[in-house]
């Protein structure tokens, strides 16, 4: 009996879990998942919290309710894997043997590596909401809010789910704005990078938005430390921005365990062949989903783009046949932008997010880049899709993970540098 | 996208001035493309670039802060003082590459 042994039992890891189990003979192959945590948060709801759109039982449901029963489910904190010894090493001194590894450990929030971050205002006036503690923590602070500094912040990058740093402003705008406060509020987005937009088609179309909804962009900010006592944060080079509430998104880390594996790279990712998905280090070692270190977007998206690439890569690597599946970059995600409206966007590793219909060219029913109510319901819709179709595996018609250019509208310049 | 002559050689740049070519780059061009940001270039700038360089090469992807520091073993006060206002932008385009983005 051969085995395949996979890290972490989130989006990534249990989506991989199901598609393996259908597709490797019982008798041949045994599957293990190894996670830590029992509860798997559908992360795309946390975005809502803030704003009581969404409570804990929409965003959270059991682990094991979504891992097959012919999968053996192993509780327990991985110390490292011993690549070497095609073994993983448990905190409880228990060994993992594996014929095949599947790493899908993911990224977590690391408040700790900015000086202050967990100071006295901690989860009081600084909160990210990228967990569940924070959004809860958030929402709390949004309903005591009577006016004043938000500012909204990014780190560094790379970061999960970019786009939801600015849904998060968008969403701030339109609550504020109902409850009469929007104008006793200042919204501030500080990004590292050198716009709030960066891709020069989506800058176009999406741009006027910011100055619309009256938010100011701070760029090019690089955060230093945060001061606790005069409540304002400092970047490197000396700016600073005051809050009364900051919403921050911590830098993003991959697994401590990638470290001490010595598979890491300065941020804990794992190096990945980016069509592949298989480590450059190891020939029985496959990493999707946030772990990687490939320049993709790190989203639930490219994790179930991924999956279905690399199942098929896997049933491929185990026959002793060549890789016949390969990974473009492929993401999609919809952006809130406040009101019951959102976008949607479609790009992959060459082609930057332009307009059109999705899935369906020319069709839709999702336009691509355009401001729709249906984007929005999409949006709300999926978090059934999530629970019930995507984890456990179960194709959806028309969503492939080879990005399609057709229904698009391509400029040149779209098309971006290798 | 438009091209325009530097240091003797024709390039293609973006609406910001960013090479969209990296094989029509060299040192002389990173020379005047440095001397267009006000900075003239020493051996702690091309510490920088070289890295970026190296880096991109393996990775498909402009290095961070973090990674300057941790891999590049170049100090974030230090980048400062090298690339003033926005280090990261002004180093890349020097370098030939594209600025650092996200994905919208």
């Amino acid at each position: 009996m051969k085995k395949l042994l996979i890290l972490g039992a989130g989006t990534a890891g249990t989506m991989m879990a199901n598609r393996l189990r259908k597709k490797l003979p019982a008798n041949k192959w045994s599957i293990a998942i190894v996670d830590q945590y029992p509860k798997h948060y559908y992360q795309p709801g946390f975005l809502f919290m803030p704003f009581g759109i969404f409570s804990e039982k929409d965003v959270v449901k059991p682990k094991r309710k979504f891992i097959p029963r012919d999968v053996d489910y192993v509780e327990g904190e991985i110390d490292r894997i011993q690549a070497e010894q095609n073994r993983v090493l448990l905190r409880s001194g228990n060994y993992l043997n594996y014929d095949l590894l599947v790493i899908a450990t993911g990224v977590k929030t690391a408040p700790e590596q900015t000086d202050g971050m967990l100071g006295n205002d901690w989860r009081k006036r600084v909160s990210d909401f990228y967990t569940f503690e924070g959004a809860s923590t958030l929402h709390g602070a949004l309903c005591d809010w009577n006016g004043g500094r938000l500012v909204v912040h990014i780190s560094e990058m790379p970061i999960k789910c970019p786009v939801a740093v600015l849904e998060f402003a968008f969403l701030a705008d339109w609550w504020l704005t109902e409850r009469g406060l929007r104008d006793k509020t200042e919204i501030i987005y500080v990004t590292p990078l050198s716009g709030a937009f960066t891709k020069p088609i989506a800058a176009k179309v999406l741009g006027h938005l910011l100055e619309e909804k009256r938010i100011n962009v701070v760029t090019d900010f690089n955060i230093s430390r945060v001061d606790n006592e005069q409540h304002k944060i400092v970047s490197w080079d000396e700016k600073e921005v005051d809050y009364d509430l900051l919403v921050t998104v911590p830098t993003n880390m991959g697994d401590a365990a990638m470290e001490r594996s010595g598979l890491g790279d300065e941020l804990n990712f794992v190096a990945t062949d980016r069509h592949t998905l298989q480590s450059k280090q190891y020939a029985n070692i496959f990493i999707l989903g946030d772990a990687t270190d490939l320049p993709s977007s790190k989203a639930g998206s490219v994790a179930h783009f991924q999956a279905e690439v690399l199942t098929e890569n896997i049933t491929h690597y185990i026959k002793g046949e060549p890789f016949a599946s390969q990974f473009d970059g492929h993401a999609n995600c919809f952006i809130e932008s406040g009101y019951g409206k959102a976008f949607l966007l479609d790009f992959n590793y060459d082609l930057q997010p332009v307009e059109g219909k999705y899935p369906l060219p020319g069709i839709g029913p999702f336009s691509l880049l355009r401001e729709t109510r249906l984007n929005h319901f999409g949006k709300l819709a999926f978090k059934w899709i999530y629970w019930n179709l995507l984890l456990r595996g179960v194709p959806m018609p028309g969503i492939g993970h080879h990005m399609s250019r057709l229904g698009k509208q391509i400029p040149l310049e779209a098309l971006q540098p290798a | 996208m438009s091209q325009k002559q530097i240091a003797g050689v024709t390039i293609d740049v973006n609406d910001e001035g960013y090479m969209t070519n990296h094989a029509q780059w060299n040192r002389d061009v990173a020379a005047a493309l440095a001397k267009e940001e006000g900075i003239d270039l020493t051996e702690g700038h091309w510490k920088v670039l070289d890295f970026i360089d190296k880096d991109f090469k393996e990775k498909s992807a402009v290095p961070g802060m973090r990674r300057m520091n941790k891999v590049g073993g170049i100090e974030t006060k230090e980048l400062y003082s090298l690339f003033p206002n926005g280090p990261i932008k002004k180093a890349t385009k020097i370098a030939g590459y594209p600025k650092p983005v996200s994905c919208v």
